[in-house]
Formats: C-alpha cells, sequence, structure tokens
C-alpha cells in the first residue's frame, strides 16, 4: 500500500478495515493504549510516544483533551499515527464542538485512514485548566454513537443530507462500572450497544471485584456477544499520585487497600507497576473480558514491561513485521 | 427549588399516573385546539406548561420532554445536558462532578425510574435535544404529533 494511512481491506461481516477489529473478532485479547499528547506543535514529540506504545499494542488511543486540559487535539494525533502506519483509536468528546464539528472531524479522519473512533461525553471543562471556557455538550455520548453508526451504515449526516462514501469505522464508547448508581451501569452500557458501540474501554479498575459484579449482570444482558470489552488498567506512580488521582480525575476511584500496598513498599513505583500487572491478570480470567485498555500517564515507557510481564499478548508481537500480522489476523 | 425537585422524584409513581389521566384527554381535544389552530396556542400553551413545569422539576423547557423516560427529573438540569443516562464522573456518594453539591441528576432518575409502572423507559434511546425548540412548548408538541401519528396509520 502506497498509502501508510490506508486500512487493511475490510473482511465480511466487519465494519472496518482496522487491526483492532480484527483482532477482536477473531477472539484474541486485545490490548489498546492512551498515548498522552504533547503540549507541543513538534510531531517528533508524538512519534517517540506512540514508538515505545506500538510495539504492545493493537491500537493507540488518541485523547480529546482529556479532563479537559488542552493539549494536541485527537485529530492532529491521528493525523500523524496514521501518516506514520500506526493503528489509532480518535476520541471525541462532546464537551468541545458541535454536531456540525463533530461530523466533519469523523470524515476527515476516516480519510486520513483512522479505524475506530471512541465516543465520549467528556469531563467538564471546570476539571481542566481552562475552568473558563464555554462547555459546549450538544450531543452526549449516546446520541453521538447514534449519530456515527447513521453516517456510516445509512451513508446519511444527522441531519439526513447524503454522505457520497461513508466512513467505515469501528465504534467505541467509554464505560464506568465504578461510579454510581451502580444498578444502572449495566442499563447504560446496555444503551451504548443500542446506540452502536462495538466495543468499550473503561475507567480505570483498581477494584476487581467491583468489575466481576458488573460484568455478572453484563453477561446476563447478552451484552459480551455484542460488544467487546477492554478494561482500563494503569500504573499508579506512588501513594501520593494515588490520592491525587482518587480527589481529582472524575470518575477514578482508588480503593484504600491498594494505596496501603504502595504506601507499604520500599519502591512504590515498582509496586504500582507490579500492581498493574496483576490487576491485569486478574482481570483476564473475568469471562467477556475481551481486552485491557492501559493508560499509563506521564508513563508510557513502563506499558511495554507491564503488557509482556502479564503474558496476556501470548506469541503475539502486534508491532513487529508484516508477516507476522498477516499470520495473526489472517 | 431543588427541594420541589426531590419531591418530584420521590413521587414518580404518583406524577406518572396523573400524566396518564390528563393525556387522553388533552389529545381527546385535538379537534378543539386544531379549530384554534396550533400555531396561535404556542405561546400562551408554552406559557402554561412552565408555570407546571419550572417549580416542579426546574424545567429548563428544552421542548422535547421526556422526562418520563427519566424518572420524572429533568435531564437538562446536568451540567454536561445528557439525556441518557449518567457519565462516568458519578462521585462516589452520587453526586455531580461538576456540581458537587448537587446530587447527580442521573442518579436520582435511576430512583425516580424504579417508583414508576413504566420502569424501564430510561433503557429508551433518547436522541440529541433539537436546540431550535428551546421554550416551546413541550406538550402541544406531544398532542399534535401524536394525533397525527394515530391519523396518519388509520
Amino acid at each position: 500500500m502506497s498509502d501508510p494511512g490506508a486500512s487493511y481491506p475490510i473482511l465480511p461481516g466487519h465494519t472496518s478495515g482496522g487491526r483492532l477489529e480484527r483482532v477482536l473478532r477473531s477472539g484474541r485479547f486485545a490490548v489498546t493504549a492512551e498515548l498522552n499528547p504533547p503540549d507541543s506543535a513538534d510531531p517528533e514529540d508524538t512519534y517517540e510516544r506512540a514508538l515505545v506504545l506500538s510495539r504492545v499494542c493493537d491500537a493507540i488511543n488518541a485523547t480529546d483533551a482529556s479532563g479537559a486540559n488542552c493539549h494536541m487535539s485527537s485529530v492532529g494525533i491521528c493525523a500523524l499515527l496514521t501518516r506514520a502506519g500506526y493503528s489509532s483509536v480518535m476520541q471525541i468528546s462532546c464537551r468541545d464542538r458541535n454536531r456540525i464539528a463533530i461530523q466533519g472531524d469523523v470524515l476527515g479522519a476516516a480519510a486520513m485512514g483512522v479505524s475506530n473512533i471512541l465516543c465520549l461525553t467528556g469531563d467538564g471543562v471546570e476539571a481542566g485548566d481552562q475552568p473558563g471556557a464555554k462547555a459546549v455538550f450538544d450531543l452526549d455520548a449516546i446520541s453521538l454513537l447514534e449519530t456515527i453508526r447513521g453516517m456510516r451504515d445509512d451513508s446519511r449526516f444527522l441531519s439526513g443530507r447524503t454522505i457520497t462514501s461513508p466512513p467505515r469505522v469501528l465504534l467505541g464508547a467509554a464505560a464506568n462500572p465504578f461510579a454510581p448508581p451502580f444498578d444502572f451501569r449495566p442499563l447504560r452500557l446496555a444503551k451504548k450497544v443500542a446506540a452502536g458501540a462495538q466495543f468499550v474501554q473503561t475507567q480505570y479498575c483498581y477494584d476487581v471485584a467491583r468489575l466481576k459484579d458488573y460484568m455478572v449482570a453484563v453477561r446476563d444482558l447478552g451484552l459480551v456477544e455484542r460488544c467487546y470489552v477492554l478494561v482500563g488498567v494503569g500504573p499508579l506512580a506512588s501513594a501520593r499520585a494515588a490520592r491525587w488521582i482518587g480527589a481529582n480525575v472524575p470518575g477514578v476511584h482508588i480503593p484504600e487497600s491498594t494505596i496501603a500496598r504502595l504506601e507499604g513498599a520500599a519502591d512504590q513505583k515498582d509496586e504500582g507497576k507490579r500492581i498493574c500487572v496483576e490487576l491485569i491478570q486478574e482481570i483476564r480470567e473475568i469471562p467477556g473480558i475481551a481486552g485491557v485498555h492501559v493508560m499509563a500517564y506521564r508513563q508510557e515507557h513502563l506499558v511495554s514491561d507491564i503488557i509482556l510481564e502479564s503474558g496476556v499478548l501470548e506469541k503475539r508481537l502486534p508491532g513487529h513485521t508484516e508477516d507476522n500480522q498477516a499470520e495473526e489476523l489472517s | 427549588m431543588r427541594s420541589a425537585r426531590r419531591w418530584a422524584t420521590r413521587q414518580a409513581g404518583l406524577l406518572e399516573t396523573v400524566f396518564d389521566l390528563v393525556d387522553p384527554i388533552l389529545r381527546a381535544l385535538h379537534p378543539i385546539w386544531r379549530g384554534i389552530g396550533y400555531k396561535r396556542l404556542e405561546r400562551p400553551a408554552a406559557a402554561i406548561e412552565a408555570l407546571f413545569k419550572k417549580p416542579l422539576f426546574d424545567c429548563q423547557m428544552c421542548g422535547r420532554c421526556q422526562i418520563g423516560a427519566s424518572g420524572m427529573t429533568c435531564p437538562m438540569n446536568c451540567p454536561k445536558s445528557m439525556r441518557n443516562g449518567p457519565c462516568g464522573g458519578v462521585r462516589p456518594d452520587g453526586n455531580c462532578e461538576i456540581e458537587p453539591a448537587m446530587p447527580c441528576v442521573w442518579v436520582e432518575a435511576w430512583q425516580g425510574s424504579q417508583r414508576m409502572r413504566g420502569s424501564e423507559r430510561i433503557s429508551a434511546l433518547q436522541p440529541a435535544a433539537d436546540h431550535s425548540l428551546t421554550g416551546t412548548s413541550s406538550w402541544l408538541r406531544h398532542i399534535r404529533e401524536g394525533r397525527e401519528a394515530a391519523e396518519r396509520n388509520a
């Protein structure tokens, strides 16, 4: 392929030509990871971060001003990633753009070779570095999913106007099993699946018992047959960092027992990494889990060690030679 | 206002009953509404609707009311205007990510929905709000569209 951003041929029954959909549909345990976008206009800053993740990831998430903090945009990151041939998940938050801007970005992203889009409502502007900004929230995550599904499956904008060549993307959403109202969370996932979510990436999981309860309900609703669940994980740098995240990052809950374990360790950073490896191994055993999504804030360099130590890739090496990819994805 | 809102959520079952009684009457009066003209009725209807719904639900007059599908809680009071359920930022105490002193609109919606006979309606997908309808009467639209649909099917 002359265009490195060009996707694979779309297999029968698939909605995208992306690597992630092929891995998920093949039943292999998928690994995605979040790239922390730089506060810089230098493409090398993005490539440096992508390179360390790509060795062990089936797709790299490009965040869209997560936590309402301003960084290089997800469209910009995806333009760079696709140009270099990386598989990406473009995150779209409803906080900063209205339906007109978002639908335009979806077409642009698909044209660049983005095969996966994650639909998010987004954190409030109050959480970020520019709390005086006007929050948009024209759509919510679910109406965003329906909008893009309509663009893809019916070749129509939300207005009904025709799209001549639809965006061939795999649609994802976020899920947070760790925030109240807990009884509603599985039904909320069902709504997202009904709206078009084919995979979900969850908020950071540090409470496996809570996740297991959630997955019982999710399996009972028949959702794991219709939607791939990737569980969010990440290494905690220290007990102090864990407390800060718990208090300041919306929707993240870190149990006291985890913080106590970090505090009691001689090397807290190493312990954080070990906790993450153990979590991945435990999560993998839960029926219906399709993969993990690693969010290592400012610790991308640890991701490949964590994934390799966890053993979830078995013999797969996502970022390596074309031959290896062809074999595993056939 | 917030205490009235909480009362409405607690009495979601009662409000559902009242709605179910009044709705067919208002629909049956369709020939009268049509005689007067729906367009001419728009402003007074919106004013009457606001009179009831603002104190009771902190109604934001989005023009496409869905409180029956959100436990008699107005979802437009969510700082993110979420119309399909709670975001992932709900605090451990059930309060809002953005306004820490306010209970999450959707935590209350869930509780309200569980007091309704139509508790499953909270699972219905709601389309994005149409901002061109803001300030208009959703009751009038509901009656007119309901009757028009019935006439088309007849």
